[in-house]
């Protein structure tokens, strides 16, 4: 049998194999724990953590559309402390990357949970959400003004222990000006894409299907938008790009890798498979024994 | 603790009211564990559907290893379920949940089983379970399901919205097996019509029926648990989707917001405000 590299690295963190959990869909593993080996997985990315907790929105707050769901969680999350005091150590336990990602509703609340998480061993990566369409303050409303994308970036770098991955929005026109700007912050990375903001109304209450009325559409449904975003970043900047948005199996996920994405993290897949990120590294494997590939790194960016 | 996806194989699907379908399934693992109150997750074979269906378990054969959900037609998903033949497949994940606390109506006590309308399957797997003394409370709006059932495992009392259903079961047809009293009006017209008394109150139906009961059973001072429904997407707690809302801040949120698909979905009343 071929011997296969399937390391990646994003910012001198090495990663086992190019597959993440996305932020939300996977808590901090100790569910999917249950389920999956969390030490098969190149990264898990946990759900995103503000400096107190915070109560999310009212439900519902999912709804399924053909080919994906829409939500509207609104971040709720325990707070850093929790987080800290409970997920943290759940984490270190395994063999395997932890990002964590950060949300906030200003500039200092990413400051303060990323300076909390500075003494944290166990934290190899930040994330930092600015895209999350689901909350009224921080979230999106940072992520769509390249000036306010490439200051809070340079803001949480100045502050930050771990290198920083700054998580975009395709709620833009033109997703390459935003890559730029968080690369000229200062980003050692990107992941894109977050969620597209959409809207359902269940016809038979006349109502929002979402309390929120809007909520972020993900799923195999917008596979194909993340797989363009991720191509023309990749063409726009330097830095690793982490692509995610659709991903339910070794083929989308390959698409993301040949757009020019180093990474891909499994989402919404998640909740129609819970092995769905296993499946998706052995698919990676047959794929490259199959094609003769010895080094997923010449796989990325590589489409003609 | 639910490790793996099962591939369960219908063994027998049939529809029992309008709209609603009872199926058995083969499911050896989770019929060998699983609780009254407790749910499965059911998965769509259509790989667009992105969303398991949570479905609340309605009867247990162990030593068959088969579980039956009952399950109203509700969209989609449901309407693929309601197509399943004997020997079609489904993935299921469950267990799932925190079911009925059965040892609160050991023998001597007595329990008012409350169900409202798709509430009602729990029921029946949980008046099989109780020591005590079953009383079950069966709201329906217009069509009768699971009746004989419930009646052939403790008293079955009968709540009844339309008063066309009404007047057919007061005439005593549409229904076989005895039961003890039929009411026109909703679960608490019912108990208060048959001047039932009971030591603890299990329920599973709307909200608003389940407000009413949670502020009967305060008022009461009777010990009342109820099954809450809502929007899932993970089923295991991972996504936080289908959460309620709690009295006090609660421990793995850190908000006044509790999982209903872990935590619950049985909660104690007095944990939970609706």
């Amino acid at each position: 049998m071929t011997r296969i590299n399937t390391k990646v690295t994003i910012a001198g963190v090495e990663l086992k194999n190019p597959v993440m959990t996305a932020s939300g869909t996977f808590g901090s593993g100790m569910e999917y724990g249950e389920l999956v080996d969390l030490s098969r997985l190149g990264a898990i990315v946990t759900k995103g953590v503000a400096n107190v907790p915070w109560p999310g929105n009212p439900t519902p707050r999912v709804a399924e559309i053909c080919g994906g769901m829409m939500n509207a969680i609104g971040l709720q999350n325990p707070g850093m402390e929790t987080f800290c005091a409970r997920d943290l150590p759940f984490l270190a336990d395994f063999d395997t990357v932890r990002v964590v990602n950060v949300c906030g509703r200003t500039t200092e609340d990413y400051v303060e949970v990323v300076e909390r998480l500075s003494d944290e061993q166990a934290v190899d990566l930040l994330e930092i959400n600015i895209s999350c369409p689901n909350v009224k303050c921080g979230g999106i409303s940072f992520g769509q003004n390249p000036d306010s994308v490439e200051a809070i970036t340079r803001e949480i770098k100045r502050h930050a222990r771990q290198p920083v991955i700054m998580k975009l929005s395709p709620n833009v026109t033109d997703i390459t000006e935003l890559a730029r700007a968080a690369e000229a912050g200062g980003a050692d990375a990107l992941s894109m894409i977050n969620t597209l903001t959409g809207m359902k109304i269940d016809v038979d209450r006349r109502t929002f299907a979402l309390a929120n009325r809007t909520g972020g559409v993900s799923g195999p449904a917008i596979h194909p938008i993340a797989v363009r975003m991720v191509y023309q970043s990749a063409q726009a900047v330097k830095i690793p790009i982490i692509g995610m948005g659709g991903v339910t199996c070794a083929e989308d996920a390959l698409e993301l890798i040949l757009a020019g994405a180093t990474a891909v993290a499994v989402g919404t897949a998640n909740f129609r498979n819970p092995h769905a990120t296993v499946e998706v590294i052995e698919g990676i494997e047959d794929y490259m024994r199959r094609q003769n590939v010895k080094d997923i790194c010449t796989l990325v960016g590589a489409v003609k | 603790m639910v490790n793996s996806m099962l591939h369960a194989s219908v063994f027998s699907q049939e529809q029992i009211a309008n709209q609603i379908y009872s199926m058995w399934l083969q499911a050896d693992p989770i019929a060998e564990t699983a609780l009254p109150g407790q749910f499965v997750s059911v998965y769509s074979n259509d790989s667009g559907r992105m969303l398991p269906r949570p479905i609340s378990i309605c009867e247990i054969d162990r030593e068959h290893g088969r579980i039956r959900l009952v399950y109203r037609v509700a969209g989609k998903g449901t309407a693929e379920f309601a197509r399943c033949l004997a020997g079609n497949t489904l993935d299921l994940l469950g267990p799932l949940g925190n079911g009925f606390p059965v040892d609160r109506c050991p023998a001597g006590r007595s329990a008012f089983l409350i169900g409202g309308g798709i509430g009602i399957p729990p029921m029946l797997e949980l008046s099989k379970r109780l020591e005590g003394h079953a009383q079950v409370v069966a709201g329906y709006r217009d069509e009768l399901f699971l009746a004989d059932e419930l009646a052939a495992n403790g008293d079955l009392y009968l709540s009844v919205e339309s008063g066309h259903l009404f007047q057919v079961l007061s005439e005593g047809t549409g229904i076989s097996a005895a039961r003890r009293g039929i009411s026109h009006g909703n679960v608490l017209d019912c108990i208060k019509e048959n001047q039932l008394q009971a030591d603890v109150i299990y329920a599973c139906g709307p909200t608003p029926m389940l407000r009413a009961i949670k502020a009967y059973a305060q008022e009461q001072g009777i010990e009342c648990y109820l099954s809450l429904e809502e929007r899932m997407a993970c089923g295991i707690g991972a996504c936080l989707a289908c959460v309620c809302e709690s009295t006090d801040i609660d421990a793995h949120s850190q908000v006044k917001n509790r999982r209903i698909c872990k935590e619950g979905p049985v909660f104690a009343a007095e944990d939970v405000v609706l």
